[in-house]
């Protein structure tokens, strides 16, 4: 998809002043803090497990390779095909063959971010394929022509009124004096609407929380069931995945399971885990009679063995920015690209460039929360901070604030010239704003003034002021 | 407490940190009498400036590494170092050791120094085992208590201030909803994206106007300068201390942000 | 061309390891893996005695909306479903899994009961399933596809009724997997289910009946005479 996250600071310019954007987003705490807390207080174990699932994830990385051969071989033993894809374009347009072989004119997905870093829905309209999202949180953003503002919670930014809005103008086809008055009446018509869908649907696509090597098997996990509906009704089941979501074991989804759930939505477990393994068996009732698996590097093969290698643990839970300061107040589509919220800042500098991305790593306060609910440990801040000392070395930051930083810089390396320079400068300020205790304008901190007063220093510096004194206890 | 012989006591360096030294002394004695309070012997270094956290932050990691070596030098000689802030504290502590993976010896340097850097109220509880105030301060009022980000998950600093505030007689703690969710300050980051700032310092003060407190306490003056200087724009007339005056007993100096009398 | 890609997506990812394919020594860690799939770090809530496990799956079922019977053979479970359909106003007719453990429920028990056994088909509003196993430490199912299980039953219709005998029931998700491998190669579909379908896409509010059945209905079987 086309990326704006070159634009962040006039996309969070606009995000933090849209009133409807806010009210959207302040029921996260509720749906997501709250509920994450209160499940793992009742898991003792819950940091072990955190534990845990970063080994197994370094060990799966360290392995990458043998373990995707190892997936390749079960899936054409079950009766599946895999495909490679370096690119997005080279995935886009397997789907589509694929797509085309079928005979397909409707296809539905399964919420998947891959699907989304492909832009998949563009180019299959492009083909003249019809693709339904199904999902109702990617349902509604698809009829909106907006993309996911959440990882797991893709219509997060909206609120009643936007959807009933929405399915108003877009479904047409139903009572125009049908009323909206609460949240069922939304989900009753999407699954109404839906329904239809899935049954004409020749193509299914999801995307996968786990590829399993041991068994050649792909696993969505969803709570509204329509990823299962889309790939076990329609004829063709298509899985586009990113490399790194291979494990070795059952066990090892499992192990990573148990914090999945938690760590997003605060469940215990969610409602539908699913493990797909080839295509329908000789007897089957039900099921895709083909079934394929599109691997996509798109340059995740390249941050293996970098300082960003460990954003290639992330399982997608989207606990980072449901607990973001920034994202709560900019939310997901300031950032301007598939992946946001400090996972985004992450890893699209990786996936996109840190030219076009260099805003999101730099757009952080390090204040640590998101590494401090991260299920697989991922080190989010050091990682944001490898890529602003790379977006640094590229001199992507404006002039000015280059100057002023390395300015400052080579002042702070002369202690005496520090001295007496702090000391004059906080004396003048001192002078000017130490009766009424700060400033609301100075010139050079328009950034600052601009939101909030300036505190006044108190005169001296600290250490003249000690130096003062040991003197005067001399004396 | 009776004061023991200089030899016996342990050494101290305080690191002002740049703000602390430019913009509130007082956060810097009160540092000094807490530390003497508990026993140390405090000197001040006088040619320290700064961490280097603008430059780390920026991802200037050149300058970093130069100022960092200068603070290794200069704080090279004490038992302990200690800060009035978890920011610059655990820019020594957490950041130094790994600027240096490509250099051995500045490495060993920089590890053998964040063993023994302290943020100041952590240092007097968890190293000094300090469990009252030997000043007896006293402060009449209802505060509360943002837990700056680096502190908190850098350091573990969350119940040491606590258990000291408990200490202070007349103050009454009434927690903060979200005590523990960034302010927005982020250094450089508050002049960089100042609408994304303006708006986590917006949350933060109403959930401070919220509690009732008439005032705000925390353990680093940048994040301190920025709630201050949000309630001052929006006329609220809740007080804005670093932690360190209330537990010195040092609160006759104007509050930050306030006039001068 | 895809087989090219392959061949250079391995070779990336080779090239940043700095090494070449994994053999000998080397890949012996990921095959032991492979090979024992060991058991990692099991929460001590269902490392616990198997009555203990019956009790703690239908605490955490009904934690998550769904809803649990007990009875005490199959020969009971016409009543509890029949109970089921009209204590919800549901019309009586069932769709059930062609499972021969279902086929000796006696549901001529119940003459108004319409039963049909097969896949789900649209008009379907009650299924009835078996399950290969519950697990108790999150209360949930596990379903695998076969001939005699068909996916869509666990789907499409809006209310699923699960039979399960408690003896079915195990500690943690690994046990349950056990009981799986020991059937041989993974069927085409294993669906872990836990309570209703659910959505919170809209203002977070949780919805129930998103896309999959609205009701979980759960019957346990606690013994395994058969009328």
């Amino acid at each position: 998809m086309k990326s704006t996250a070159h634009a962040f600071v006039e996309n969070a310019r606009e995000a933090v002043a849209d009133r409807r954007l806010h009210k959207a987003l302040s029921n996260m705490k509720a749906g997501f803090q709250n509920k994450r807390a209160a499940t793992v207080a009742k898991l003792p174990e819950f940091e072990a497990l955190r534990d845990q699932g970063r080994d197994i994830k370094n060990h799966v990385l360290a392995n990458l390779d043998l373990y995707l051969e190892r997936f390749e071989r079960r899936v054409t033993q079950a009766g599946g095909q895999v495909h490679w894809a370096r690119t997005a374009a080279e995935a886009r347009e397997i789907v589509e063959g694929i797509c085309r072989d079928a005979g397909a004119k409707t296809v539905t997905k399964g919420k998947s971010m891959v699907a989304e870093e492909i832009a998949l829905n563009d180019h299959l309209e492009a083909n003249g394929f019809t693709p339904i999202e199904t999902d109702l949180g990617e349902y509604i953003i698809q009829l909106r022509g907006e993309l996911p503002s959440h990882i797991i919670a893709p219509a997060i930014h909206l609120n009643k009124e936007d959807v009933e809005e929405t399915f108003r103008k877009e479904h047409t086809h139903l009572p125009a004096d049908r009323r909206f008055d609460d949240v069922p009446d939304f989900t009753n018509e999407a699954r109404m609407v839906l329904r239809q869908k899935f049954q004409t649907a020749d193509v299914g696509i999801t995307g996968a929380n786990y590829l399993i090597a041991e068994t050649g098997s792909t696993v969505i996990v969803t709570n509204e069931g329509n990823g299962d509906l889309t790939q076990i009704l329609p004829k063709t089941h298509i899985v586009v995945a990113s490399i790194e979501k291979v494990v070795p074991t059952l066990e090892d989804a499992t192990a990573i399971l148990r914090l999945l759930a938690r760590s997003a939505t605060g469940q215990e477990f969610s409602a539908y885990t699913t493990f797909s393994t080839g295509p329908r068996r000789p007897g089957d009732l039900d099921g895709p009679e083909a079934f394929h698996v599109v691997l996509l590097d798109n340059g995740r093969s390249a941050l293996l063995g970098t300082p960003a290698q460990e954003v290639l643990r992330c399982i997608r839970c989207g606990a980072c920015m449901n607990h973001c300061p920034v994202y709560a107040a900019v939310g997901g589509h300031a950032y301007g690209w598939v992946v946001p919220g400090p996972i985004g800042a992450a890893l699209d500098p990786g996936l996109i460039g840190v030219e076009e991305a260099h805003h999101l790593p730099n757009a952080s306060t390090f204040c640590g929360r998101c590494e401090s609910v991260c299920p697989m440990r991922i080190p989010l801040p050091k990682i944001m901070h490898h890529w602003r000392t790379q977006a640094f070395e590229k001199k992507l930051s404006s002039p000015s604030f280059r100057l002023g930083l390395k300015t400052w810089a080579w002042v702070a390396k002369r202690p005496g010239l520090y001295a007496v320079g702090s000391r004059l400068a906080i004396g003048l300020l001192a002078a000017l704003g130490g009766r009424r205790g700060r400033f609301a304008t100075l010139p050079l901190a328009r950034g600052w003034t601009d939101h909030r007063d300036m505190p006044a220093p108190e005169g001296k510096t600290f250490r003249q002021a000690w130096a003062d004194r040991r003197k005067h206890e001399a004396a | 407490m009776t004061a023991a012989p200089a030899a016996d006591r342990p050494s101290v360096g305080l690191f002002v940190t740049c703000l602390v030294d430019l913009y509130r002394p007082t956060v810097g004695f009160a540092a000094v009498e807490l530390l003497e309070q508990a026993g140390c012997a405090v000197a001040v270094p006088a040619t320290q400036t700064c961490c280097g956290q603008p430059a780390y932050n920026a991802g200037d990691v050149p300058d970093t590494k130069d100022i960092a070596r200068r603070v290794i030098d200069t704080f090279s000689a004490f038992d302990y170092v200690v800060a009035p802030s978890g920011s610059c504290a655990g820019m020594i502590k957490a950041h130094y050791p790994r600027l240096f993976e490509d250099e051995p010896e500045w490495q060993h340097e920089a590890l053998m120094l964040a063993e023994r850097t302290h943020e100041l109220v952590s240092f007097l509880v968890d190293v000094r085992g300090l469990a009252d105030l030997p000043g007896r301060p006293a402060y009449a009022g209802t505060v509360t208590y943002h837990d700056s980000c680096s502190g908190l998950r850098e350091l573990g600093v969350k119940a040491q201030p606590r258990a000291l505030l408990s200490q202070v007689e007349g103050l009454t703690l009434t927690e903060l909803p979200g005590a523990e969710i960034c302010c927005g300050f982020g250094g450089t980051f508050c002049v960089k994206y100042p609408d994304v700032s303006n708006k986590m310092v917006e949350e933060k003060t109403a959930d401070i106007a919220d509690t009732g407190a008439d005032t705000l306490l925390a353990g680093d003056l940048g994040c301190l300068l920025n709630m201050a200087g949000k309630l001052k724009r929006q006329g609220r007339a809740t007080r804005v201390r670093h932690v360190a005056e209330v537990l010195a007993g040092m609160t006759d100096r104007p509050a930050i942000g306030e006039p001068r009398r | 061309m895809a087989r090219s890609a392959r061949d250079q997506i391995l070779g990336a990812i080779r090239a940043s390891h700095k090494r070449g394919p994994l053999d000998g020594d080397a890949a012996e860690p990921a095959r032991v893996r492979l090979e024992t799939h060991p058991r990692g770090l099991i929460p001590a809530r269902s490392r616990i005695a198997p009555a203990e496990q019956v009790a703690l799956f239908v605490e955490m079922a009904q934690a998550v909306a769904a809803t649990v019977d007990r009875v005490d053979t199959l020969a009971d479970v016409p009543d509890s479903v029949a109970d089921f359909l009209a204590g919800h106003n549901l019309p009586a007719a069932i769709k059930v899994a062609p499972d021969p453990d279902l086929r000796r429920i006696p549901w001529a028990k119940r003459p108004v009961l319409e039963v049909a056994a097969g896949k789900a088909e649209d008009p379907d509003i009650v299924s009835v399933t078996g399950a290969v196993a519950g697990v108790a430490e999150t209360g949930t199912l596990m379903l695998a596809s076969g001939p005699d299980s068909p996916t869509t039953l666990n789907f499409l219709p809006d209310n699923h009724i699960v039979v399960l005998r408690t003896t079915r029931i195990v500690g943690p998700y690994e046990d349950a997997w056990d009981r799986l491998r020991a059937r041989g190669d993974l069927p085409r579909t294993v669906n872990l289910i836990t309570g209703p379908s659910r959505t919170g896409d809209i203002e977070q509010v949780i919805q129930l009946g998103a896309h999959g059945p609205r009701r979980l209905h759960i019957v346990l079987v606690d013994r395994d005479d058969a009328a």
